[in-house]
Protein backbone atom coordinates (compact mmCIF):
# COMPACT_ATOMS: atom_id res chain seq x y z
CA UNK A 1 0.00 0.00 0.00
CA UNK A 2 1.23 3.21 -0.91
CA UNK A 3 1.76 6.46 0.93
CA UNK A 4 -1.31 8.07 -0.87
CA UNK A 5 -3.45 5.25 -0.19
CA UNK A 6 -2.85 5.65 3.32
CA UNK A 7 -3.55 9.27 3.07
CA UNK A 8 -6.69 9.06 1.35
CA UNK A 9 -7.92 6.21 4.06
CA UNK A 10 -7.54 8.03 6.51
CA UNK A 11 -10.23 9.20 8.84
CA UNK A 12 -11.22 12.49 10.48
CA UNK A 13 -13.90 13.63 13.13
CA UNK A 14 -16.09 15.50 12.14
CA UNK A 15 -19.89 17.06 14.62
CA UNK A 16 -23.34 16.45 12.82
CA UNK A 17 -26.38 17.63 14.67
CA UNK A 18 -23.97 17.64 17.52
CA UNK A 19 -22.69 14.01 17.35
CA UNK A 20 -19.45 12.97 17.09
CA UNK A 21 -18.98 10.81 13.18
CA UNK A 22 -15.85 9.74 11.76
CA UNK A 23 -15.90 9.96 8.28
CA UNK A 24 -12.85 9.66 5.48
CA UNK A 25 -10.39 12.55 4.75
CA UNK A 26 -11.95 14.16 1.32
CA UNK A 27 -15.28 13.90 2.21
CA UNK A 28 -17.69 16.27 0.94
CA UNK A 29 -20.60 17.75 2.42
CA UNK A 30 -22.83 15.91 0.16
CA UNK A 31 -20.87 12.37 0.70
CA UNK A 32 -22.06 12.93 3.82
CA UNK A 33 -25.54 13.19 3.15
CA UNK A 34 -25.13 9.99 1.29
CA UNK A 35 -23.37 8.02 3.88
CA UNK A 36 -26.38 8.97 5.84
CA UNK A 37 -28.81 8.29 3.14
CA UNK A 38 -30.34 11.91 2.76
CA UNK A 39 -29.82 12.68 -0.13
CA UNK A 40 -33.07 12.25 -1.48
CA UNK A 41 -35.13 13.87 1.55
CA UNK A 42 -36.09 17.62 2.09
CA UNK A 43 -32.26 18.76 3.71
CA UNK A 44 -30.64 21.94 4.16
CA UNK A 45 -26.68 21.66 5.70
CA UNK A 46 -25.17 24.38 7.04
CA UNK A 47 -20.96 23.73 7.71
CA UNK A 48 -19.41 25.92 10.66
CA UNK A 49 -23.11 28.38 10.96
CA UNK A 50 -22.60 28.56 7.01
CA UNK A 51 -25.62 27.52 5.01
CA UNK A 52 -23.98 25.29 1.67
CA UNK A 53 -26.74 25.62 -1.02
CA UNK A 54 -27.84 21.94 -2.34
CA UNK A 55 -25.67 22.60 -5.42
CA UNK A 56 -22.30 23.60 -3.79
CA UNK A 57 -22.72 20.31 -1.76
CA UNK A 58 -20.29 18.15 -3.65
CA UNK A 59 -17.60 20.39 -3.91
CA UNK A 60 -17.95 21.22 -0.20
CA UNK A 61 -15.01 19.70 1.27
CA UNK A 62 -15.07 19.01 5.03
CA UNK A 63 -12.40 19.37 7.59
CA UNK A 64 -11.57 18.07 10.96
CA UNK A 65 -13.70 19.06 13.51
CA UNK A 66 -16.39 20.77 11.53
CA UNK A 67 -19.70 21.63 13.06
CA UNK A 68 -22.44 20.48 10.78
CA UNK A 69 -26.25 20.58 10.70
CA UNK A 70 -28.72 18.65 9.25
CA UNK A 71 -32.50 19.71 9.00
CA UNK A 72 -35.64 19.39 7.69
CA UNK A 73 -39.12 21.17 7.77
CA UNK A 74 -41.41 19.90 11.20
CA UNK A 75 -44.67 20.86 12.26
CA UNK A 76 -44.44 23.62 13.97
CA UNK A 77 -47.09 27.32 14.69
CA UNK B 1 -70.69 52.06 2.17
CA UNK B 2 -70.37 50.69 -1.32
CA UNK B 3 -66.74 50.55 -0.74
CA UNK B 4 -67.32 48.30 1.85
CA UNK B 5 -69.82 46.04 0.19
CA UNK B 6 -67.38 46.10 -2.86
CA UNK B 7 -64.20 44.58 -0.36
CA UNK B 8 -66.52 42.09 1.07
CA UNK B 9 -67.76 40.39 -2.51
CA UNK B 10 -64.26 40.58 -3.43
CA UNK B 11 -63.27 38.87 -0.30
CA UNK B 12 -66.28 35.95 -1.09
CA UNK B 13 -65.00 35.87 -4.49
CA UNK B 14 -61.32 34.57 -2.74
CA UNK B 15 -59.49 37.64 -4.37
CA UNK B 16 -56.47 38.00 -2.36
CA UNK B 17 -57.27 39.49 0.93
CA UNK B 18 -53.86 39.60 2.95
CA UNK B 19 -51.05 41.27 1.14
CA UNK B 20 -47.44 41.13 3.15
CA UNK B 21 -45.12 42.59 1.14
CA UNK B 22 -45.32 41.04 -2.15
CA UNK B 23 -47.26 38.29 -0.59
CA UNK B 24 -51.07 37.51 -1.69
CA UNK B 25 -52.59 35.44 0.72
CA UNK B 26 -56.67 34.52 -0.11
CA UNK B 27 -57.61 33.64 3.57
CA UNK B 28 -56.63 35.80 6.64
CA UNK B 29 -56.19 33.00 8.90
CA UNK B 30 -52.41 31.46 8.89
CA UNK B 31 -52.03 28.17 10.50
CA UNK B 32 -49.81 26.43 12.01
CA UNK B 33 -48.28 22.78 11.35
CA UNK B 34 -47.61 21.64 15.20
CA UNK B 35 -49.37 19.84 17.71
CA UNK B 36 -51.28 17.52 15.42
CA UNK B 37 -51.86 13.41 16.53
CA UNK B 38 -51.26 13.01 12.65
CA UNK B 39 -50.39 14.14 9.65
CA UNK B 40 -53.51 12.97 8.47
CA UNK B 41 -55.41 15.19 10.88
CA UNK B 42 -53.24 17.76 9.97
CA UNK B 43 -54.12 17.60 6.43
CA UNK B 44 -57.56 17.47 7.06
CA UNK B 45 -57.54 20.68 9.69
CA UNK B 46 -55.76 22.72 7.69
CA UNK B 47 -58.58 21.90 4.58
CA UNK B 48 -61.46 22.83 6.90
CA UNK B 49 -59.36 26.20 8.35
CA UNK B 50 -59.52 27.23 4.53
CA UNK B 51 -56.04 29.05 4.73
CA UNK B 52 -53.29 28.97 2.17
CA UNK B 53 -51.08 29.95 4.28
CA UNK B 54 -48.94 27.37 7.10
CA UNK B 55 -46.10 27.93 9.35
CA UNK B 56 -43.56 25.14 9.56
CA UNK B 57 -40.59 24.84 12.24
CA UNK B 58 -36.80 24.11 11.47
CA UNK B 59 -35.41 21.24 13.03
CA UNK B 60 -32.39 18.46 12.88
CA UNK B 61 -33.27 15.55 10.69
CA UNK B 62 -33.35 12.12 12.67
CA UNK B 63 -29.77 10.75 12.33
CA UNK B 64 -31.87 7.50 12.84
CA UNK B 65 -35.48 5.94 11.56
CA UNK B 66 -34.88 7.71 8.22
CA UNK B 67 -37.82 5.56 7.27
CA UNK B 68 -40.23 8.38 9.07
CA UNK B 69 -42.53 10.24 7.53
CA UNK B 70 -41.90 14.08 6.59
CA UNK B 71 -44.29 16.60 6.74
CA UNK B 72 -44.12 17.70 3.52
CA UNK B 73 -45.48 14.14 2.21
CA UNK B 74 -48.75 16.00 3.86
CA UNK B 75 -48.74 19.13 2.55
CA UNK B 76 -49.58 20.16 -0.90
CA UNK B 77 -47.14 22.78 -1.69
CA UNK B 78 -49.20 23.70 -4.70
CA UNK B 79 -51.88 25.00 -2.15
CA UNK B 80 -50.47 26.01 0.24
CA UNK B 81 -47.40 28.88 0.82
CA UNK B 82 -45.26 27.75 3.60
CA UNK B 83 -43.91 30.33 6.23
CA UNK B 84 -40.71 28.95 7.60
CA UNK B 85 -40.47 29.87 11.37
CA UNK B 86 -37.32 30.59 13.81
CA UNK B 87 -39.50 29.49 16.65
CA UNK B 88 -37.36 28.15 19.72
CA UNK B 89 -34.43 30.60 18.99
CA UNK B 90 -33.43 32.43 21.97
CA UNK B 91 -30.87 34.74 20.48
CA UNK B 92 -30.61 36.40 16.85
CA UNK B 93 -27.31 34.71 16.12
CA UNK B 94 -29.64 31.64 16.55
CA UNK B 95 -32.98 32.99 14.69
CA UNK B 96 -30.58 34.38 11.47
CA UNK B 97 -29.52 30.80 11.27
CA UNK B 98 -32.59 28.95 11.42
CA UNK B 99 -34.22 31.63 9.07
CA UNK B 100 -31.53 31.13 5.93
CA UNK B 101 -31.46 27.15 6.48
CA UNK B 102 -35.58 27.67 6.22
CA UNK B 103 -34.71 29.93 2.97
CA UNK B 104 -32.51 26.81 1.38
CA UNK B 105 -34.94 24.62 2.46
CA UNK B 106 -38.22 26.27 0.61
CA UNK B 107 -35.83 27.28 -2.66
CA UNK B 108 -35.28 23.51 -3.14
CA UNK B 109 -38.42 22.91 -3.02
CA UNK B 110 -39.48 25.40 -5.20
CA UNK B 111 -41.84 26.76 -2.36
CA UNK B 112 -42.81 30.75 -2.65
CA UNK B 113 -42.24 30.95 1.06
CA UNK B 114 -38.51 30.79 0.84
CA UNK B 115 -38.14 34.38 0.82
CA UNK B 116 -40.31 35.27 3.73
CA UNK B 117 -39.90 34.43 7.30
CA UNK B 118 -41.66 34.65 10.88
CA UNK B 119 -39.38 35.67 13.11
CA UNK B 120 -39.24 34.80 16.63
CA UNK B 121 -36.62 35.76 19.11
CA UNK B 122 -37.65 34.27 22.63
CA UNK B 123 -37.23 35.70 25.95
CA UNK B 124 -37.33 32.69 28.06
CA UNK B 125 -38.85 29.42 27.95
CA UNK B 126 -41.59 29.67 30.41
CA UNK B 127 -43.50 32.76 29.34
CA UNK B 128 -42.16 31.98 25.50
CA UNK B 129 -42.26 36.08 24.75
CA UNK B 130 -40.46 38.03 22.80
CA UNK B 131 -37.02 39.17 23.75
CA UNK B 132 -37.21 42.88 22.16
CA UNK B 133 -33.95 43.49 22.33
CA UNK B 134 -32.90 39.92 19.94
CA UNK B 135 -35.83 41.23 18.03
CA UNK B 136 -35.18 44.21 17.07
CA UNK B 137 -31.51 43.02 16.50
CA UNK B 138 -32.49 39.68 14.31
CA UNK B 139 -35.21 41.46 12.10
CA UNK B 140 -32.57 44.55 11.00
CA UNK B 141 -29.92 41.39 10.18
CA UNK B 142 -32.59 39.91 7.97
CA UNK B 143 -34.47 42.78 6.51
CA UNK B 144 -31.30 43.41 5.13
CA UNK B 145 -30.60 39.99 4.09
CA UNK B 146 -33.54 40.20 1.69
CA UNK B 147 -36.14 38.62 3.86
CA UNK B 148 -39.57 39.28 3.98
CA UNK B 149 -39.59 39.97 7.66
CA UNK B 150 -43.04 38.85 9.91
CA UNK B 151 -42.15 39.16 13.12
CA UNK B 152 -43.68 38.39 16.28
CA UNK B 153 -43.71 40.37 18.87
CA UNK B 154 -45.07 42.01 22.46
CA UNK B 155 -48.38 44.02 21.98
CA UNK B 156 -45.98 46.50 22.96
CA UNK B 157 -47.18 49.31 20.45
CA UNK B 158 -43.11 51.38 20.89
CA UNK B 159 -41.51 48.24 19.98
CA UNK B 160 -44.04 47.12 17.51
CA UNK B 161 -43.27 50.59 15.47
CA UNK B 162 -39.71 50.12 15.84
CA UNK B 163 -39.88 47.09 13.87
CA UNK B 164 -41.83 48.82 11.10
CA UNK B 165 -39.84 51.29 11.35
CA UNK B 166 -36.35 48.47 10.87
CA UNK B 167 -38.52 46.96 7.37
CA UNK B 168 -40.92 44.51 8.51
CA UNK B 169 -43.09 43.15 6.36
CA UNK B 170 -45.77 42.86 9.05
CA UNK B 171 -45.42 43.07 12.70
CA UNK B 172 -47.38 40.24 14.82
CA UNK B 173 -48.22 40.82 18.00
CA UNK B 174 -49.43 38.19 20.56
CA UNK B 175 -52.69 38.57 21.74
CA UNK B 176 -51.29 36.51 24.84
CA UNK B 177 -48.44 33.63 25.51
CA UNK B 178 -47.80 31.37 22.62
CA UNK B 179 -50.05 27.84 23.42
CA UNK B 180 -52.07 29.97 26.49
CA UNK B 181 -55.45 30.04 24.85
CA UNK B 182 -56.35 33.55 26.68
CA UNK B 183 -57.30 35.28 23.73
CA UNK B 184 -57.00 38.37 23.63
CA UNK B 185 -55.64 40.00 26.83
CA UNK B 186 -55.47 43.26 26.36
CA UNK B 187 -57.19 44.52 23.60
CA UNK B 188 -56.31 48.27 24.30
CA UNK B 189 -53.02 48.02 23.42
CA UNK B 190 -53.58 46.07 20.43
CA UNK B 191 -55.48 49.27 19.09
CA UNK B 192 -52.46 51.26 19.63
CA UNK B 193 -50.36 48.85 18.01
CA UNK B 194 -52.89 48.96 14.86
CA UNK B 195 -53.27 52.89 14.84
CA UNK B 196 -49.05 53.43 14.94
CA UNK B 197 -48.36 50.79 12.41
CA UNK B 198 -51.26 51.91 9.85
CA UNK B 199 -50.87 55.80 10.63
CA UNK B 200 -50.27 56.77 6.84
CA UNK B 201 -50.01 53.20 5.87
CA UNK B 202 -53.47 52.04 6.08
CA UNK B 203 -52.43 48.63 3.92
CA UNK B 204 -50.00 48.16 6.41
CA UNK B 205 -50.80 44.41 7.57
CA UNK B 206 -50.92 43.63 11.23
CA UNK B 207 -51.67 39.75 12.13
CA UNK B 208 -51.95 38.62 15.57
CA UNK B 209 -49.81 36.03 16.53
CA UNK B 210 -50.66 34.03 19.19
CA UNK B 211 -53.15 33.15 22.26
CA UNK B 212 -55.51 32.49 20.63
CA UNK B 213 -57.90 29.48 22.67
CA UNK B 214 -61.27 29.56 20.87
CA UNK B 215 -62.93 31.11 18.01
CA UNK B 216 -64.40 34.73 20.03
CA UNK B 217 -60.68 34.97 20.22
CA UNK B 218 -59.88 35.33 16.51
CA UNK B 219 -63.34 37.29 15.83
CA UNK B 220 -62.40 39.71 19.09
CA UNK B 221 -59.16 40.36 17.08
CA UNK B 222 -60.21 40.51 13.82
CA UNK B 223 -63.28 43.00 15.09
CA UNK B 224 -60.25 45.34 16.05
CA UNK B 225 -59.11 45.62 12.90
CA UNK B 226 -56.01 43.65 12.24
CA UNK B 227 -55.68 42.23 9.05
CA UNK B 228 -54.87 38.46 9.76
CA UNK B 229 -54.71 35.55 12.44
CA UNK B 230 -52.36 33.29 12.95
CA UNK B 231 -53.15 30.08 15.30
CA UNK B 232 -52.16 26.44 15.96
CA UNK B 233 -52.91 24.90 19.40
CA UNK B 234 -56.52 26.22 18.88
CA UNK B 235 -56.79 24.66 16.52
CA UNK B 236 -54.61 21.13 17.15
CA UNK B 237 -55.44 20.34 20.43
CA UNK B 238 -58.91 21.37 20.16
CA UNK B 239 -61.29 17.85 21.38
CA UNK B 240 -62.30 18.31 17.82
CA UNK B 241 -59.95 20.13 15.95
CA UNK B 242 -61.60 19.81 12.27
CA UNK B 243 -65.11 21.27 13.76
CA UNK B 244 -62.42 24.06 15.75
CA UNK B 245 -60.56 24.40 12.33
CA UNK B 246 -64.34 25.34 10.57
CA UNK B 247 -64.90 27.18 13.63
CA UNK B 248 -62.10 29.65 13.11
CA UNK B 249 -62.46 29.82 9.57
CA UNK B 250 -66.23 31.44 10.56
CA UNK B 251 -64.96 33.18 13.36
CA UNK B 252 -62.25 35.06 10.80
CA UNK B 253 -64.66 35.69 8.29
CA UNK B 254 -67.24 36.89 10.81
CA UNK B 255 -64.68 39.13 12.94
CA UNK B 256 -63.42 40.70 9.59
CA UNK B 257 -66.91 41.59 7.96
CA UNK B 258 -68.06 43.16 11.92
CA UNK B 259 -64.54 45.64 11.50
CA UNK B 260 -65.95 46.63 8.30
CA UNK B 261 -69.11 47.42 8.76
CA UNK B 262 -68.37 49.28 11.98
CA UNK B 263 -69.73 48.15 15.38
CA UNK B 264 -72.11 50.38 17.04
CA UNK B 265 -70.58 52.50 20.68
CA UNK B 266 -71.04 51.14 23.76
CA UNK B 267 -73.75 52.71 26.02
CA UNK B 268 -74.82 52.40 30.01
CA UNK B 269 -78.15 52.20 29.55
CA UNK B 270 -80.59 50.70 27.25
CA UNK B 271 -82.25 51.90 23.54
CA UNK B 272 -85.23 50.48 23.07
CA UNK B 273 -85.46 48.57 19.48
CA UNK B 274 -89.11 48.85 19.08
CA UNK B 275 -91.04 52.44 18.48
CA UNK B 276 -91.76 54.25 21.75
CA UNK B 277 -95.00 55.51 20.71
CA UNK B 278 -98.26 53.46 19.42
CA UNK B 279 -97.99 51.41 22.87
CA UNK B 280 -101.14 49.94 23.60
CA UNK B 281 -101.53 51.46 27.21
CA UNK B 282 -100.42 55.25 25.97
CA UNK B 283 -103.02 57.92 26.89
CA UNK B 284 -104.38 58.88 23.31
Amino acid sequence: MSSNEIQTERSMIIFVNGQETQISNGHTAHDLLLDLGFETRPVAVEVNKEVIPRALLPSRVLCEHDQIEVVTLVGGG
Amino acid sequence: MAHTAVTIACEEKSQPSLKVGSFELASRLVVGTGKYASYAEMAECLDASGTDCVTVAVRRERLLNTAGENILDHLDLERYTLLPNTAGCFSADDAVRVARLGRELLRDLGNKGSEWVKLEVLGDQKTLLPDPVGTIEATQRLVDDGFTVLVYSSDDPIVAKRLKDLGAASVMPAGSPIGSGQGILNANSLRICLEYLKDGDPEYPVIVDAGVGTASDVAVAMELGVDGVLLNTAIAHATDPRTMALAMRSACTAGRYAFLAGRIPRKRYATASSPESGRIHESS
